[in-house]
């Protein structure tokens, strides 16, 4: 066990600890993991399976339900944009097609250099304050597409 | 004009209260003491006084909902709290949680003590990174100051998926594993998590717990229109509206004083078209509607429900059949696929829906969508089949006319729509599974 794994070994063990049932412990355990490798490869579900007294497959299983887990490589920076009703309503596919504009790609896809994945996302639930794009997990709120290219400048300089 | 009462997110009308000191300066925890003072059974004994209940759309009496569970059974209570708020429109728990997270604690603290249970889980959805922040914050200063009094309070986030809101999904995501309904019966209270009788409650209504036991229950129930909807709710005000965001008003203000009084009314000189008052899941009002008082008696006389309290608010701009659309989209992405009429019937909807808009479709298939929004309803585990028929159904009843004109001679927006080719997350990206796992 490398010096990596051993840690992420050890800190899924803290939080099994906290329930009653050790199962409890999956999704934080996976997100443990895509924090520390990026993403979910076939290596993180062994490692995450063995630390839960899993298999590999069943916390696939359990992984491929939710959305926020990656079961493919993304970008370093991910932006993802809501486009339900009450964003949709306020201009957020302007937001996401300006998005699109200044990264040279369409959502889904991630910058050839690795850098920024774009996606939409159902209701983040800022409604009142549409559009919600989620940067890195961080909420910006009430944006429109004129706020677009200096959030892309941020994220290419940071 | 009715003003804002601030009872659930009292101490923040200037800002949020992110330090004990600031939230026992405003007389946080005195409930907590007083409650702590009383028998468990009293304490129930008020919510049901109080006439609360559950704020996070089903409105069930939270009294009634505390009285059923198991008693003597021999395994630990539980007390789950859904803070896995998903429903579109509704951004109120987020509030609650990132400006009063002491008093969410506080009536979690309180309904542990009512029902006997020393163990809290509280499932905050994936998403809210801040919020979750907020609260463990919260939970140290708490824990820190000896508040507790022996109760484990767990923050457990969710990984981004609607149906967690649904407490048997809720509950199976708890235990670790796909979030997919269960069949009830047995309910919660009798076989909740781990098979132990649980309750599990909204943020909304645990945090509405304080104030109740502050006040004593019957005093608490003349706020607002007993004995049906006493109290207030926090409504999110989204859409087309010139102020959006959470006001906390009396039930019983009417979707007018809401609309242009607190939220400034329709921006850029449009015209209201229609209203969603209680999250995407109910039916739709119409502009000449706005008299309704958001209380439950009167949204289910003129056809809908307060739902989660949370109001769209749609300018003529919008296209209804794309309004359709998008919401049916919302809900095949996020149905589980347990139950066949709502894993097959929301694709057919969204099918019928963009022949509808893209003009492709025959005259039959108006009456071929109804059809299967009549095979949804009331026919799958949970209401998520529902929440996509429902409102859906209403569009087409109450704007006939529109989606007749796109079966005859195409959109009447002629690509000018508010919502014209918003890209939902179901069109965008699969959940590709990963080439191969080790064995």
């Amino acid at each position: 066990m490398s010096a990596q794994e051993r840690d992420l070994y050890d800190e899924i063990q803290k939080v099994r600890a906290l329930y009653p049932v050790s199962r409890s412990a999956t999704l934080p355990a996976l997100r443990l993991a895509q924090e520390r490798y990026g993403w979910l490869s076939p290596e993180a579900f062994r490692e995450v399976a063995e630390a839960l007294d899993e298999t590999p497959a069943y916390c696939l299983a359990v992984a491929s339900f939710y959305d926020m887990y990656h079961l493919k490589p993304i970008g370093r920076h991910l932006v993802e944009v809501c486009t339900n009703v009450s964003c949709a309503l306020v201009g957020a596919q302007q937001v996401l097609e300006a998005f699109e504009s200044e990264l040279g790609m369409r959502a889904g896809e991630t910058t050839e250099d690795g850098e920024v994945t774009l996606r939409t996302v159902e209701c983040a639930g800022g409604c009142g304050w549409g559009t919600v794009v989620a940067v890195d997990h961080r909420y910006r709120e009430r944006l429109t597409a004129a706020d677009v290219p200096a959030i892309v400048e941020e994220l290419r300089g940071g | 004009m009715a003003a804002e009462q601030f009872v659930v997110l009292a101490g923040a009308e200037e800002g949020p209260v992110l330090t004990l000191d600031g939230y026992r300066a405003a007389g946080g925890f005195e409930a907590l003491a007083t409650a702590r003072a009383m028998e468990p059974a009293k304490v129930v004994q008020e919510i049901l006084d109080s006439g609360l209940r559950g704020r996070g759309g089903a409105f069930f009496p939270t009294g009634r909902k505390a009285s059923f569970l198991g008693q003597e059974t021999g395994k630990p209570t539980y007390l789950v709290v859904n803070a896995d708020e998903s429903e579109p429109g509704t951004f109120k728990d987020r509030e609650i949680m990132f400006s009063v997270p002491f008093r969410l604690i506080e009536g979690c603290l309180i309904t542990a003590h009512a029902i006997g249970s020393d163990r809290v889980f509280i499932y905050i959805r994936g998403e809210y990174l801040h919020e979750f922040e907020v609260l463990r914050d919260a939970l140290e200063e708490v824990h820190g100051a000896g508040l507790l009094g022996g109760v484990t309070i767990v923050l457990h986030r969710g990984a981004g998926a609607y149906i967690c809101g649904e407490e048997t999904a809720l509950l199976e995501s708890l235990e670790g594993k796909r979030g997919q309904p269960r069949t009830k019966p047995p309910f919660p209270a009798v076989a909740g998590l781990y098979a132990s009788p649980s309750l599990i409650n909204n943020v909304e209504t645990i945090a509405t717990v304080p104030k109740i036991v502050e006040l004593g229950g019957a005093e608490y129930a003349k706020i607002g229109v007993p004995p049906d909807s006493s109290g207030t709710r926090v409504f999110s005000l989204s859409g087309n509206v010139v102020n959006g965001g959470n006001y906390e008003l009396p039930m019983g203000v009417t979707l007018r004083e809401l609309i242009y009084e607190h939220g400034g009314g329709i921006p850029d000189g449009r015209q209201l078209k229609a209203v969603i008052p209680g999250g995407s899941s109910v039916p739709v009002l119409t502009a000449d509607q706005l008299d309704v008082p958001l209380d439950a008696t009167s949204m289910a006389e003129a056809g809908s429900m307060l739902g989660s309290g949370a109001i769209i608010v749609i300018d003529d701009r919008c296209c209804m059949v794309q309004l359709g659309l998008r919401v049916a989209q919302f809900y095949m992405h996020e149905s589980c696929g347990k139950c066949t009429p709502c894993r097959e019937g929301t694709r057919w909807m969204v099918q019928i829906l963009r022949s509808i808009e893209e003009g492709t479709a025959s005259q039959g298939d108006l009456d071929l969508l109804l059809d299967v929004c009549d095979r949804i309803l009331g026919k799958c585990l949970c209401p998520l089949g529902d929440a996509a028929a429902m409102p859906v159904a209403s569009y087409v009843d109450k704007f006939r006319a529109e989606f007749q004109e796109h079966l005859d001679s195409g959109c009447p927006m002629h690509g000018e729509s508010s919502l014209e080719h918003v890209l939902a997350p179901v069109d965008q990206h699969t959940h590709a599974p990963v080439a191969e796992v080790p064995a």
